[in-house]
């Protein structure tokens, strides 16, 4: 099981900013190990953010995100209390959800 | 990077194939999970990323808006902001004109949600990235240059 992410979520005049730091890898499959193999790709390619059980954000990844993606965004509502859940899903079919409340 | 490699894989058109071979379900259900858009992020040329996703030729636009630093020091973390101003986004795509998988990431924004995302991507050497945006089911484009000290695809 992968490392938690890191969710902090804001409400601020009618407008709640999520901003996500999840821990992974992201190896792009174009790197060589000292002793010349490729290294597998293995990256998150697909992201899905709730507010609540309402979908605010879907992303799909590529290789070109950096290792231990940051993703930042904003959407209209939310008030303090209420759940944003993010869940990604990597390309070796690992997953991760976490949640958090509203500050 | 191996560049000779990398002819090969266009000449013999295995991306193609892949495609082909992903779409009759030959492939592993984890090489190729039914929402990724594989054609478009394995796309190496901005054209086939762009009529990956649909987009086919978008227009130019100034209303929409990428933060981006124009030197980046270090290529593995580059900030890379999108902002659009169009009514009614409905996706916004991160590219890379001259990464090896040049689509970083594509965002689907609901109703509700603000047009206005942020992330990291890696860049491989000095390019052009893009902001494609989808409103009203039609493509806007806008780049902006960003200028790579050191790469972050080498290894």
């Amino acid at each position: 099981m992968a490392n938690p992410m890191r969710i902090r979520a804001a409400a601020k005049e009618g407008v709640t900013e999520v901003r996500v730091l999840m821990s992974h890898v992201m190896e792009t499959g174009q790197r060589k190990d000292s002793s010349g193999a490729a290294i597998p790709a293995h990256f998150i390619t697909e992201l899905v953010a709730k507010h609540n059980d309402k979908v605010v954000l879907n992303a799909q990844f590529g290789p070109s995100v950096s290792t231990n993606p940051y993703l930042a965004f904003k959407f209209n509502g939310g008030a303090k209390g209420d759940k944003v859940t993010v869940s990604w899903t990597d390309n070796k079919g690992e997953s991760r959800t976490d949640e958090v409340q509203v500050a | 990077m191996n560049h000779q490699r990398r002819d090969t894989l266009k000449a013999s058109g295995s991306l193609g194939v892949l495609g082909l071979l992903a779409a009759a379900g030959l492939i592993k259900p984890e090489l190729a999970q039914a929402a990724w858009n594989k054609g478009a992020f394995e796309a190496h040329k901005m054209d086939e990323a762009l009529a990956a996703i649909g987009a086919g030729k978008p227009a130019d636009s100034t209303d929409i808006q990428i933060t981006a630093p124009d030197i980046a020091e270090n290529g593995a973390v580059v900030p890379v902001g999108v902002v659009s101003n169009i009514p009614n986004t409905e996706s916004i795509a991160i590219m890379i004109e001259k990464n090896p998988a040049m689509l970083a990431a594509t965002f689907e924004i609901p109703a509700g949600t603000i047009a206005d995302v942020q992330t990291r991507v890696k860049m491989g050497q000095t390019s052009d990235v893009y902001a494609v945006v989808k409103a009203d089911g039609k493509f806007y484009t806008t780049k902006k240059e960003v200028k790579v000290t050191l790469g972050g695809c080498g290894g």
